[in-house]
Parts: structure tokens; C-alpha cells; sequence
């Protein structure tokens, strides 16, 4: 790791002044990702800003009839809510899965969705259950916040604060693990709200996108043999050493019919 | 820039400047000699260098020491008593042989005792083996540790241990 200047600035204004002054300053919320890839000098920040601790940053409440989970919420505190799992247990479910028990400990689903990483589970949630990410500057739908590979809106130095979810009838959210990092070789996050339903697929393309296909079949008939008719095309999808294009399409289509089973 | 970090470690108060890249890792082998810690694969994958910062286990080659700066840290060498008497999962480990080369045994403990903690009423082997995935023992093909880590836990919840945070 190179070297850089550490900071723990105790509030949302300070954490901004700090990463203003820096010549090249980055934000850590959990550091699970970002610590390794220091760790590989595949980042040079000259200066860390720690998010940590600040506390209005923190905290998951019910508010106006819509789950509020703060940035720097843990995966493993979003899992063990019971606000969580009252209002959108699918999304606890999630979080409960994703990488270690010592992974979920540290990790945030501010940094999370920050890092826009395709094989991770979050970004399928934010995107099926059309939540509002809350920054320090403004709100940014689902639909625009995820723009590409670790890419998002985010403008330089726009902290995230908060993430809201409006609470979904039903919402489920599946996955085809890879066992050793247990990302998501293909996550499908499926959600119904009124007559609206959102399928969101994660692990499959370069960024998180919406499965309208699929929508569009369990808008009209919610159940999984709504899905069997469907095809995905492979083309654009990711492969590697783990799955091929192919084999994630068709991963696809059982990823949403799982999560819609498991939705009830 | 070096920064001041004061961690409680082991239930003992430590203040040290440290650099900011500093793992916790590095800082509880290198700075105090508390080498029990092991590093295994230094990518967060195989768990050999579990601790607790707060009551919950983390991969502590993967927190930098300043993070934990105002936390309570409990490594391996903070579960046995005073008077050198094992905790109920350490003594759970050696009575069920869950461990050959012992390279994984310290982060595999604070993993189980984290587990256990997580878990009062009782775990099944299935939460046992989920509940380690972040643990990665290439000598014994897991089944002895699994037997040991119910065992231990069991003997925790009859007798509340004295590392249970």
C-alpha cells in the first residue's frame, strides 16, 4: 500500500472540506473493496477520508411509510433489522448473503453502491424496489444512478447519505453464487408494488439493468412459469472464467424464477 | 502524516502512532507482538487473521489500524482466563482435534466464538458451516471443526464465557 494521510472527520461537512483540500482524496465507507485494492497500488489516493464516524450517516428507520437506510449501514446490521425485515424482508435476506460473516461486519451499502461493482448484490435491490439515493446534494432515482462498470451519477466529492425504499408487497432476491468470492455470478431481484412489478439482474452485463421481458410477464401473471416463455439474448453479457455468456443468460431466467418463488 | 491510534486490546488500554496505511493486522503483530493473529492469504478471503473489534468478528488484514482507533479488540491471546484456563471454544477445539497444522485455528476460534455469540439458542451443523464460510482450513476437510465449534458453543451457553463481548 502506498502511503497516504488518514482522516476521520465526525461530520458530513468536515468529510467534504477534507476531500476539497486533497490533492487526491478518496472516501472509505467500509473499506472492503477499497483496502485490497490499496493493498494491490492499484489506487493512489494522498488522502483517505473514513467515513466511520460520522453519525448522520448511520442508522435504518421507517419514515413516511418508506425504509431509510443510512450509508454507512452494515450489511450485517441491514440483515439482523427488524426494521428491515418487517418492511422489505427480501432485502435483509440480501444482505444476510452477501460475501462473510466478517465481510458483511465491515461492508456498507453506501460503499456498495458507490463502487457500482457488476457482480455485486445490492445495485439489483436498489434498481427492482426503485429506490432514491440521497447525497449531500441532492436525490438520484435508480433508474439513473448505476450508468456503467463501476460507474455511477455520482459527480466528484458527492457523498451519499442515505438510501430510500419504498416498501414493496413482495420482493425476493436470488442469486448463483460463485463459492470462493461469493459474488453474484447472476443475482435476480424481483419486486412487486400495486401492479408494478421490477426485475433487476445482477452479474450478468457490465452494470445492473432491468429484465422489462420479465416485468412485463409478471405484471401479468405473477408466478415463475411466467418466466419459462422468456429468452435472453447472451449477447453483451459477461464472460469469464466462471460462466460463460450463455450460461448466465440462462442463469438469468432461473435466477427470476427463484427470487419470484421465493417471493411468494 | 502518522496518526494516534488508541485501541483496548485484550481489556488492556494501547495508544501508539502509526502510519496511516497501517493494517490492524500489521498493528497487533508488528507493533504489540501479538503474532497469534495469523496472515494467510492478506485478500480477506481466508480468515486466518480474525479478530473482534467491538464484540464482532472482522478480517483485520483488511481494517486499517486507525479505523479501530476508540474500539475494543479481542484477539486469540484475549480468550483464555487469567489464570491460562482455555475458553470453552479453544478447549472445544482441542478436545474434538479441529485442527492438523493449526495455521487456521486462531482465526477459526474468533470466528466460532463471534458465531456462537450471534447464535444463543443453539446453531445446526448447516449454520456452522455458513456461519465459516470466511474461514479456509486446507488440512482438515472442516468435519472436526464443525463438531468442535457446536461442542463449544454449547458449552458457552451453559456458561456464559468470559470473552463473550
Amino acid at each position: 500500500m502506498y502511503s497516504f494521510d488518514y482522516h476521520k472527520p465526525a461530520s458530513l461537512s468536515d468529510a467534504a472540506a477534507l476531500l476539497g483540500k486533497a490533492e487526491e482524496g478518496k472516501l472509505m465507507a467500509g473499506g472492503q473493496t477499497l483496502i485490497p485494492t490499496l493493498k494491490q497500488r492499484l489506487a493512489r489516493p494522498t488522502d483517505l477520508i473514513d467515513l466511520g464516524a460520522i453519525a448522520e450517516l448511520k442508522g435504518i428507520k421507517e419514515e413516511g411509510g418508506a425504509l431509510v437506510i443510512g450509508a454507512m449501514a452494515r450489511h450485517a446490521d441491514v440483515a439482523a433489522s427488524d426494521v428491515v425485515k418487517r418492511m422489505i424482508p427480501g432485502l435483509a435476506d440480501l444482505a444476510d448473503n452477501i460475501g462473510d460473516a466478517q465481510v458483511r461486519n465491515r461492508g456498507t451499502i453506501g460503499g456498495s453502491i458507490a463502487n457500482s461493482d457488476p457482480a455485486a448484490d445490492y445495485p439489483s435491490a436498489i434498481v427492482a424496489l426503485n429506490a432514491t439515493v440521497h447525497t449531500v446534494k441532492r436525490t438520484i432515482a435508480a433508474d439513473a444512478f448505476f450508468t456503467g462498470m463501476f460507474e455511477t451519477a455520482l459527480e466528484e466529492g458527492e457523498i451519499i447519505t442515505a438510501i430510500r425504499f419504498p416498501r414493496a408487497e413482495k420482493a425476493a432476491y436470488a442469486k448463483f453464487r460463485n463459492p470462493a468470492s461469493r459474488y453474484a455470478v447472476v443475482g435476480a431481484f424481483v419486486a412487486r408494488t400495486g401492479g408494478s412489478v421490477r426485475v433487476a439482474i445482477t452479474g450478468a452485463a457490465p452494470s445492473v439493468f432491468r429484465w422489462t421481458e420479465a416485468e412485463a410477464a409478471l405484471s401479468a401473471n405473477w408466478s415463475a412459469a411466467a418466466i419459462d416463455g422468456l429468452s435472453v439474448k447472451a449477447d453483451g453479457l459477461n464472460a469469464d472464467i466462471h460462466a460463460s455468456a450463455d450460461y448466465r443468460a440462462n442463469l438469468v431466467k432461473v435466477m427470476t424464477k427463484r427470487a419470484v418463488l421465493a417471493a411468494g | 502524516m502518522t496518526v494516534s491510534v488508541s485501541i483496548t486490546v485484550n481489556g488492556k488500554p494501547v495508544t501508539r502512532q502509526v502510519e496511516g496505511r497501517t493494517l490492524l493486522v500489521q498493528f497487533l503483530r508488528e507493533t504489540l507482538g501479538l503474532t497469534g493473529t495469523h496472515v494467510g492469504c492478506d485478500t480477506s478471503q481466508c480468515g486466518a487473521c480474525v479478530v473482534h473489534v467491538d464484540g464482532r468478528s472482522v478480517k483485520s488484514c483488511t481494517l486499517l489500524a486507525a479505523q479501530a482507533d476508540g474500539c475494543a479488540v479481542t484477539t486469540i491471546e484475549g480468550l483464555a482466563a487469567a489464570d491460562g484456563a482455555l475458553h470453552p471454544m479453544q478447549a472445544a477445539f482441542r478436545e474434538h482435534h479441529a485442527l492438523q497444522c493449526g495455521f487456521c485455528t486462531p482465526g477459526m476460534v474468533m470466528s466460532a466464538v463471534d458465531l456462537a455469540n450471534r447464535h444463543p439458542g443453539g446453531m445446526d451443523e448447516t449454520t456452522v458451516r455458513e456461519g465459516l464460510e470466511g474461514n479456509i482450513c486446507r488440512c482438515t476437510g472442516y468435519h472436526n471443526i464443525v463438531k468442535a465449534v457446536i461442542a463449544g458453543a454449547d458449552t458457552m451457553r451453559g456458561a456464559p464465557a468470559k470473552a463473550a463481548e
